[in-house]
């Protein structure tokens, strides 16, 4: 984290005896990321040295306490009357938006935690290594069956993911960026993979998300490795300070930044990058893809707002143009493909993609008003994302989940109240008034009308009428179509039913209530990134 | 040779790793051509590093390839499970998720 500083006294040490400056480091900065990795750490260690049967009792526990004690840090923090500043020698900033943000994550994966832990349903292998279909597998499936054992390494990995999400938006420099981001991306990789069902389409979802996630940082680096040419320094502040100075050679500093937008936009699947993001929700255990939906979203737009507010906020007349062509890009593409998708984890991938484009409209103010309507939309999307995926892992048949829309035809006749939950995370979605969707929509329109970006606005109204028009058309199927004899049934676990009534109640008090949340966005947003 | 032609050397590697993760079809080459543009982007970090006259890019270069490291015991773990069950490595063989 101190390169740096370490550079300069071995270019300064004289050949014998000196000691090198240990860095200076804010323990308590950066106590939320170090909570989560600790406890992730000794989640390794419980499943070495804990008992089978045990073990899920000591997991869950221990993710969940690791997991709202960063919470708790994370407030206090805020709380704090002190200016922010960078810490870890400049590598990670801890400031407003970067502290909303991550109180963001550790709530929804809280929220997700309840959807992994659930143990009614399985969602996860008994054991990955087995091959779908032999003898090997359905005898581990049996002997976990029959003692009553979870797998539970999906806690670990889910503790080292949620850690990389937290220091995603944090790195204050390029280079701590991308070790955040394989920190963040290789346990979603092997947990992309580890579904009970279905796991040929399991493993699919895996190599293909491995492969494209592996293109896509090796760009993020060769960017790092263009600005660093650029400005001889990878911290964000140098490159601005360089950008400012206007010298050095253009051409590294515009390469640099569309190869560094690349592995952004990959992250947060804005089209044309959006590709494995359909692939990768289908397959993926659903809690896995909940989790994905929610808080990588939430952690890959920190990060892409970081480097682009921080680094090259001068620049900013000349990333503009193009990021409105990837924000329209995303929107119409997101939501055209979308009213094909006939499977609903699909459908609900497609509509992700659309959501990220929304977003990318506030983004492209570049004002207080924009990143406050930001952060605001990421909260609220990632609550009514959860709550659907929570809802899709309770409607399931024989094969397990049942997410083709066929299979949901009539569910509100069967129950009533599942599908009429499913409807309104729908219609928020689709940012109907008085929900949570409606008042994120409203903030980063305006936002955008305010920057002069009133055509991107228009073409976000548009491409949200074309995909309220799916999202009605699943309510149709739900609602007012006869029930198949053989149809799904409900199975609602304790955790999976309060994960989805937490996502009701955010997106209802978000949609009827919003102004302590705006309000605490705006705060957040005042003071902007730290350099 | 100046530092500019290694430069010019990292671009070409990268340049054709990027067309191999496109036009192969083996995983395992695919991954390796992954592993090509990581390369090259450490020689233009050590290049860099030549040219500024500071050592941030070599550092870098070690950071670099410690995720590599960890990315191939990843990435080999998920290709060896999708191999066994598939008993093929091709990439075109994996099309189940599509539409």
């Amino acid at each position: 984290m101190s390169m740096s500083l370490v550079a300069a006294s071995l270019a300064a040490a004289p050949s014998g005896g000196e000691k090198l400056p240990a860095p200076h480091i804010e323990y308590g900065q950066l106590a939320p990321m170090l909570i989560v990795f600790g406890a992730a750490v000794a989640g390794v260690l419980v499943e070495a040295f804990v008992g089978r049967r045990t073990r899920y009792y000591v997991q869950v526990p221990l993710a969940a306490v690791g997991l709202v004690a960063g919470f708790a840090w994370t407030i206090a923090l805020a709380a704090r009357d002190k200016p922010f500043h960078a810490a870890a020698m400049g590598a990670i900033g801890v400031d407003g938006p970067t502290l909303f943000v991550q109180g963001t994550i550790l709530v929804l994966a809280l929220v997700s935690l309840l959807l992994i832990a659930e143990r009614q349903q399985g969602h996860f292998t008994a054991q990955a290594a087995a091959l779908p279909g032999t003898e090997a597998e359905q005898e581990a499936e049996q002997l976990a069956t029959a003692a009553g054992i979870t797998q539970t390494e999906v806690f670990p990995l889910m503790m080292f993911a949620v850690g990389g999400m937290l220091m995603f938006p944090a790195s204050n420099d390029l280079l701590t960026m991308f070790v955040a981001l394989e920190i963040m991306s290789l346990p979603l990789y092997l947990l992309c993979g580890l579904a009970r069902r279905r796991r040929l389409l399991s493993q699919e979802a895996a190599v293909k998300y491995f492969l494209l996630g592996a293109f896509s940082s090796a760009f993020f680096l060769y960017g790092t490795a263009l600005l660093y040419g650029y400005a001889g320094s990878v911290r964000l502040s140098d490159i601005a300070d360089q950008l400012s100075k206007d010298a050095g050679s253009e051409t590294l500093m515009l390469a640099g930044l569309a190869l560094l937008s690349v592995g952004l936009l990959f992250k947060i699947g804005a089209v044309p990058f959006h590709m494995w993001k359909p692939d990768v929700y289908q397959g993926a255990p659903t809690p896995i893809t909940a989790l994905m939906a929610s808080c990588t979203l939430v952690a890959a737009f920190g990060a892409l707002m970081r480097v682009y507010y921080v680094g090259f906020e001068t620049l900013k007349w000349d990333w503009r143009p193009f990021m409105w062509g990837v924000a329209i890009l995303t929107m119409v593409a997101g939501a055209v493909i979308a009213i094909t998708q006939t499977d609903l984890k699909r459908l609900l991938a497609y509509s992700s993609v659309a959501h990220a484009g929304f977003l990318l409209t506030g983004m492209i103010a570049v004002t207080r008003d924009g990143l406050a309507g930001t952060l605001f939309y990421l909260v609220a999307y990632g609550f009514t994302t959860v709550g659907a995926f929570a809802v899709i892992t309770m409607v399931r048949d024989a094969g397990g989940e049942a997410a083709h829309l066929s299979r949901w035809a009539g569910l509100g006749k069967r129950s009533p109240v599942v599908a009429g939950v499913f409807a309104f995370f729908l219609l928020a979605f689709a940012g109907i008034p008085l929900t949570s969707g409606f008042t994120g929509k409203f903030a980063v329109f305006k936002a955008a009308v305010e920057g002069h970006a009133t055509p991107l606005v228009v073409v976000g109204v548009l491409s949200s009428a074309v995909a309220a028009f799916f999202y009605v058309r699943v309510i149709v199927v739900m609602f007012f179509s006869e029930p198949e004899a053989d149809g799904p049934t409900v199975v609602a676990g304790p955790a999976t039913a309060a994960a989805v009534a937490l996502g009701v109640t955010a997106t209802v008090v978000l949609g009827v209530l919003p102004q302590p949340m705006l309000d605490l966005a705006g705060h957040a947003a005042t003071q902007m990134f730290v350099r | 040779m100046s530092p500019g032609h290694y430069l010019a050397l990292s671009a070409i590697l990268f340049t054709i790793g990027g067309v191999g993760v496109l036009v192969r079809r083996n995983a395992i080459v695919v991954f390796m051509c992954v592993e090509l543009m990581l390369n090259a982007c450490n020689l233009a970090f050590v290049s860099f590093s030549r040219m500024h006259g500071n050592l941030d890019g070599q550092i870098i270069a070690f950071f670099v390839m410690v995720v590599a490291a960890a990315e191939v015991v990843v990435g080999l773990a998920i290709i060896m499970t999708i191999f066994r069950t598939r008993r093929s490595s091709s990439v075109d063989d994996a099309n189940l998720l599509k539409y």
